[in-house]
C-alpha cells in the first residue's frame, strides 16, 4: 500500500520527465541523427546559457515574483566584461591601451556587478512593493540602454581564457560550457533545498505574511533573490559573449529572459508561488530544447516552432495548475 | 425565521433558532461573538442556506441561493466590513451591475440623476461624483443604505453599522434609521453597545452558543437582564486550570500605543502566568499582540522584558527575544499551506539548523512535536493545508514551542477546531505556564478565558478599560467592561 502510493507520487513528480523522454523517442524516429552524441552536445550547450538563467529566474517566481531584466543585464554585463578583455593593440577597442585583464578577475567584476543591478532592484521591490513585473520591466529598459551608451558596436576579438568557458570544448568534443550549466544547476539545487535562504523562498513565495510571523526577513530575502537572478544572469551573459567571440550591446541576450521564464514554467514552477523543483526546471530546460533542436532539424518552419512552443508553455501550466489544485 | 439550522463541517453552528421581525421596527440581535448572529443573518440573505428550516418572509416561504436574489426580493445587508469598488465613483458603486442604460450603452446621465434623487429622499450630502475611496467609512455606510433603499428593501440588516462612526455620525445613521422605519422598512440591528441599542431598538433578541435564547420587547428589557440572557451559565470546570507559582515580572507594557487601534495600554506579565485578554470585536487585542510583538508599528509607549528596555521592529526581532505570537488567522499568516508538516514546524527557527540544513535533525523535530502535541497526520511531509484545522494549530503551536520562547503570546488558540483539539491546547497551554513560561491568552470566548487566565485584562475599542483578578472573574463583570467606555485606573492602594 505504502510503496504503490510512493510510486503514484513519484510518477506524479516527475511525469515531466515522461514527456522529456516520449519527446526524444519521437525526435528520434523522426530524424535518427537526433540521437547522435554530437547533436546532443549541440543541444545542450546550446540551451546552458538560457538554462543558467532559469536556474536564476526560478527563484523569482517562487518567491511569487518574476524577472524581466536578464537578458538586458546579461547584455550590459557582458559588454563591460568583454571590453576589458580586448588586446591593448587592438584598433578597435572599446577602451584602447588598457589591454587584456586577466579573465577570472574579469568574471569577478562581472559578477560583482550583476550582484549590484539586481540588489538594486531587489531592494526596490522588497521595500516600496511595487509588482516586480513593473521594477524588473524597467531595469531592462534601463540596463540595455546602459548597454548601447557603453557601446554603439559590438565588441570582439575577445582574449582566449576570457571565452575559455564560452566555448572551450575538452578534447576539441565536449563543450565545457555544459559542465558550467550543470554545475549551476547542482549550486541552484543546494541553494534551494539546502540552506535557509531556499527555506525562506519557498515560505515567502507560499505565504509571505505567514513568513513575517515566522521570523524570517522578507525584505532581506526578496533582495538576495533577485541578486540570485542578476549574477545567473551576468554568468550567463559572460558564457554567451565567450561562446560567440563578442559581445552586443544591442542583441546580446535578446528575450532571453522570456525563454527562462518558459523553461521555469514548463518545468513546474509555479507562477502563484511556493512551488518549484529544479529537477522539474531541469527538464524543462531540455523540454524546450529538444523542440527548438529538433524541430530545425526536421527544418520545420521557425514560426511552427514558436507555435509549438506557446502550446507546451500554456498546455504545461494548465496540467500544473489542475495537479495542484486536486493536491490541495 | 423558524427552527433554523446551519452546519458547518464539523461545527452545528445554529442550533436550530428563531428570529420574529415585525415590520417598521428595530430588531437588535445580540449575543456574545460566536452566538450565531451573524450566521443567522447569512442564512437569510442567502451566503450561508440553512442545513434546515423555515424562512418566511411577507408570507411566503423563501429559499434564497445568492444575495442577489435576497436584495432583489427586498432583503439587504450592510456588512460590518464595506466592500466598495474604491477607485469608482460613487455613482456606479451605487449602481453596479444594474447601471441603467440606453441600448448598450451605460446612461451616465439618469444614473448620476438618479443618485442625487436618492440622497436627497435620505437627506444625505455626498457628491455622486466622488470617488468611492475618499468617502469617510460614515458616508460609505450612507451610499450602502442608500443602495439599500434603492432596492426598494422591506428589511436592512446592519452589522455593527457603528463600529467606526464618530458621535455625530451615528446621530446621522440613527435619523436615516428613523426615516426607513416610517417608510415601514424593517431593521435588524446587530451591536454590542448597549446605550445605543436601547436608544433605538423595538425588539431585542438574545442568542447563545448558536442557540435561541430569548426574544422581547425593548421596554420590557434592560442592560443587566440582556448581559444575563447573553451569558447564561455557569463557567464549568472543562479547562484544566492548574494553579502554578507566579514568579517574577516578565514582561511589562506600559502607556503602549499603536495607531488607533491601540490606546495606551499598560500591564505586566509574570513568569508562569497565563494573562487573559477580553473584548468584543475590534477591541484592539490582536493589535496590541502584533504591536508587543513587532507587527504592527509601535506610535507610543514602552515594552520591557526582564527589566530591559525592547525596539522591536519585527516578529524577527521578537523571536530574538524569545517572545512568540501564535496569530488569530492561521490561514493568513500562521501556515503556509503548500508546504509540509515538517517545513511547517521549523519555519521560525530554521537558524538552529545550520548550513547546509541538518535535514534529519529537521525530521527529527517534527517527529517529536508531532508526537508531544498527538498531531494526527499521515506523514511529516504532509502538506499542512491538507489538515484539519485543529490539526494545523497542534503544527503552529510546535511551531513555537521549537523557538523555547519565555514569552507565548495566543491569539484565539482554539478557533474553528473541535473540542478534542481544543481541550488538548488548553492542557497544553496550561502546562507552558507550569514551566515557568509566561502566556498571554487572547480569547473571544468568556468561558475560555475565564477558565484558564490568573487574570483578565479587557479592552474596548483600543483603550483598557480593567484587569480583573481571577478571584473576582465573572461573566457580568467582563462583559460590562468590554462595553465601558472608562479606560482602566490602576488601583492606588485603596482597592
Amino acid at each position: 500500500m505504502q510503496k504503490s502510493f510512493d510510486k503514484k507520487k513519484f510518477l506524479s513528480q516527475n511525469s515531466i520527465w515522461l514527456v522529456l523522454i516520449v519527446l526524444v523517442i519521437i525526435m528520434s524516429i523522426a530524424q535518427p541523427s537526433f540521437f547522435s552524441v554530437n547533436n546532443l552536445l549541440t543541444l545542450l550547450s546550446g540551451e546552458a546559457v538560457k538554462g543558467i538563467m532559469a536556474f536564476g529566474v526560478m527563484f523569482a517566481i517562487l518567491s511569487k515574483g518574476i524577472d524581466l531584466t536578464i537578458g538586458a543585464s546579461a547584455a550590459l554585463v557582458a559588454v563591460i566584461t568583454a571590453s576589458l578583455v580586448q588586446p591593448a593593440d587592438y584598433a578597435n577597442a572599446i577602451l584602447p591601451g588598457l589591454g587584456t585583464l586577466p579573465a577570472p578577475l574579469v568574471f569577478l567584476i562581472g559578477l560583482a556587478l550583476g550582484a549590484v543591478i539586481g540588489g538594486i532592484y531587489g531592494a526596490i521591490i522588497a521595500y516600496t512593493k511595487i509588482p516586480p513585473f513593473i521594477a524588473t520591466l524597467g531595469a531592462q529598459l534601463i540596463c540595455r540602454a546602459s548597454a548601447k551608451i557603453y557601446t554603439n558596436r559590438p565588441v570582439s576579438n575577445l582574449s582566449d581564457d576570457f571565452r575559455f568557458l564560452g566555448s572551450y570544448r575538452i578534447g576539441g568534443v565536449f563543450p565545457i560550457i555544459i559542465i558550467v550549466f550543470f554545475v549551476m544547476f547542482a549550486i541552484s539545487a543546494f541553494l534551494l533545498t539546502q540552506t535557509r535562504f531556499g527555506k525562506n523562498v519557498y515560505a515567502i513565495g507560499g505565504n509571505d505574511q505567514a513568513a513575517r510571523v515566522a521570523g524570517i526577513n522578507v525584505e532581506k530575502n526578496l533582495i538576495l533573490v533577485y541578486i540570485w537572478c542578476s549574477v545567473c544572469a551576468a554568468i550567463a551573459g559572460m558564457l554567451l559573449a565567450g561562446r560567440s567571440g563578442s559581445a552586443d550591446p544591442a542583441n546580446t541576450g535578446l528575450n532571453y529572459e522570456l525563454d527562462a521564464i518558459a523553461a521555469a514554467t514548463v518545468g513546474g514552477t509555479s507562477h502563484t508561488g511556493g512551488i518549484c523543483r529544479v529537477s522539474g526546471v531541469l527538464a524543462g530546460i531540455l523540454i524546450l530544447g529538444v523542440i527548438n533542436n529538433g524541430l530545425v532539424m526536421l527544418k520545420v518552419d521557425d514560426n511552427m516552432t514558436n507555435i509549438v512552443k506557446g502550446l507546451i508553455i500554456v498546455g504545461s501550466v494548465v496540467l500544473d495548475m489542475r495537479k495542484n489544485a486536486k493536491r490541495a | 425565521m423558524t427552527d433554523i439550522v446551519k452546519e458547518f463541517p464539523g461545527v452545528r453552528a445554529l442550533k436550530g433558532v428563531q428570529l420574529k421581525v415585525r415590520p417598521g421596527t428595530v430588531h437588535t440581535l445580540m449575543g456574545e461573538n460566536g452566538a450565531g448572529k451573524s450566521t443567522l443573518m447569512k442564512c437569510l440573505i442567502g451566503i450561508h442556506p440553512p442545513t434546515s428550516g423555515k424562512i418566511v418572509f411577507e408570507g411566503k416561504e423563501v429559499h434564497f441561493k445568492n444575495t442577489l436574489e435576497a436584495l432583489n426580493s427586498g432583503i439587504s445587508m450592510i456588512h460590518q466590513e464595506l466592500s466598495p469598488v474604491p477607485e469608482r465613483s460613487v455613482c456606479e458603486n451605487l449602481w453596479l451591475g444594474r447601471a441603467p442604460r440606453k441600448g448598450l450603452i451605460v446612461d451616465h446621465k439618469k444614473m448620476r440623476q438618479d443618485s442625487i434623487d436618492l440622497f436627497q429622499k435620505l437627506g444625505l450630502d455626498v457628491d455622486p461624483d466622488e470617488k468611492m475611496g475618499n468617502l469617510t467609512v460614515a458616508k460609505m455606510q450612507m451610499v450602502e443604505i442608500a443602495k439599500a433603499v434603492s432596492y426598494d428593501s422591506r428589511i436592512v440588516i446592519m452589522d455593527e453599522p457603528t463600529s467606526s462612526l464618530t458621535d455625530a455620525e451615528v446621530e446621522h445613521l440613527f435619523r436615516i434609521i428613523a426615516e426607513l422605519k416610517a417608510k415601514n422598512v424593517a431593521i435588524i440591528y446587530i451591536s454590542h453597545k448597549m446605550d445605543e441599542i436601547f436608544r433605538i431598538s423595538d425588539d431585542i433578541t438574545v442568542y447563545r452558543d448558536g442557540e435561541y435564547i430569548a426574544s422581547d420587547r425593548a421596554e420590557n428589557l434592560n442592560v443587566d437582564k440582556v448581559i444575563q440572557l447573553m451569558v447564561g451559565r455557569e463557567v464549568t470546570e472543562m479547562f484544566p486550570k492548574v494553579d502554578c507559582p507566579i514568579g517574577d515580572t516578565i514582561l511589562k507594557v506600559e502607556n503602549l500605543s499603536a495607531g488607533r487601534a491601540v490606546k495606551n495600554v499598560s500591564f505586566e506579565l509574570h513568569r508562569g502566568e497565563i494573562l487573559g485578554m477580553a473584548g468584543l470585536v475590534g477591541a484592539g487585542r490582536t493589535e496590541t499582540a502584533e504591536a508587543i510583538f513587532g507587527m504592527r508599528t509601535v506610535t507610543g509607549g514602552k515594552i520591557y522584558k526582564d527589566g530591559k528596555e525592547l525596539h522591536i521592529k519585527s516578529p524577527e526581532d521578537a523571536i530574538a527575544n524569545k517572545i512568540g505570537l501564535l496569530t488569530e488567522d492561521r490561514r493568513g499568516n500562521g501556515i503556509v499551506g503548500l508546504l509540509s508538516i515538517k517545513d511547517n514546524t521549523v519555519l521560525a527557527n530554521l537558524k538552529k539548523y545550520g548550513f547546509p540544513l541538518n535535514h534529519k535533525k529537521m525530521r527529527e523535530d517534527t517527529e517529536e512535536y508531532v508526537k508531544k502535541l498527538n498531531t494526527k497526520t499521515p506523514s511529516i511531509d504532509t502538506p499542512i493545508q491538507n489538515l484539519s484545522g485543529g490539526n494545523q494549530q497542534k503544527v503552529l503551536v510546535g511551531r513555537w514551542l521549537l523557538t523555547d520562547p519565555d514569552i507565548l503570546i495566543v491569539d484565539e488558540p482554539t478557533r474553528g477546531i473541535d473540542v478534542g483539539a481544543k481541550s488538548e491546547i488548553h492542557s497544553l497551554i496550561t502546562k507552558l505556564a507550569g514551566e515557568g513560561k509566561a502566556i498571554i491568552m487572547i480569547s473571544s470566548e468568556l468561558p475560555e478565558v475565564m477558565g484558564m487566565s490568573d487574570r483578565i485584562v479587557v479592552m474596548h475599542e483600543g483603550i483598557m478599560t480593567a484587569v480583573v483578578d481571577r478571584k473576582d472573574f465573572s461573566s457580568e463583570l467582563i462583559l460590562k467592561y468590554a462595553t465601558s467606555d472608562v479606560p482602566y485606573q490602576p488601583a492606588d492602594g485603596k482597592q
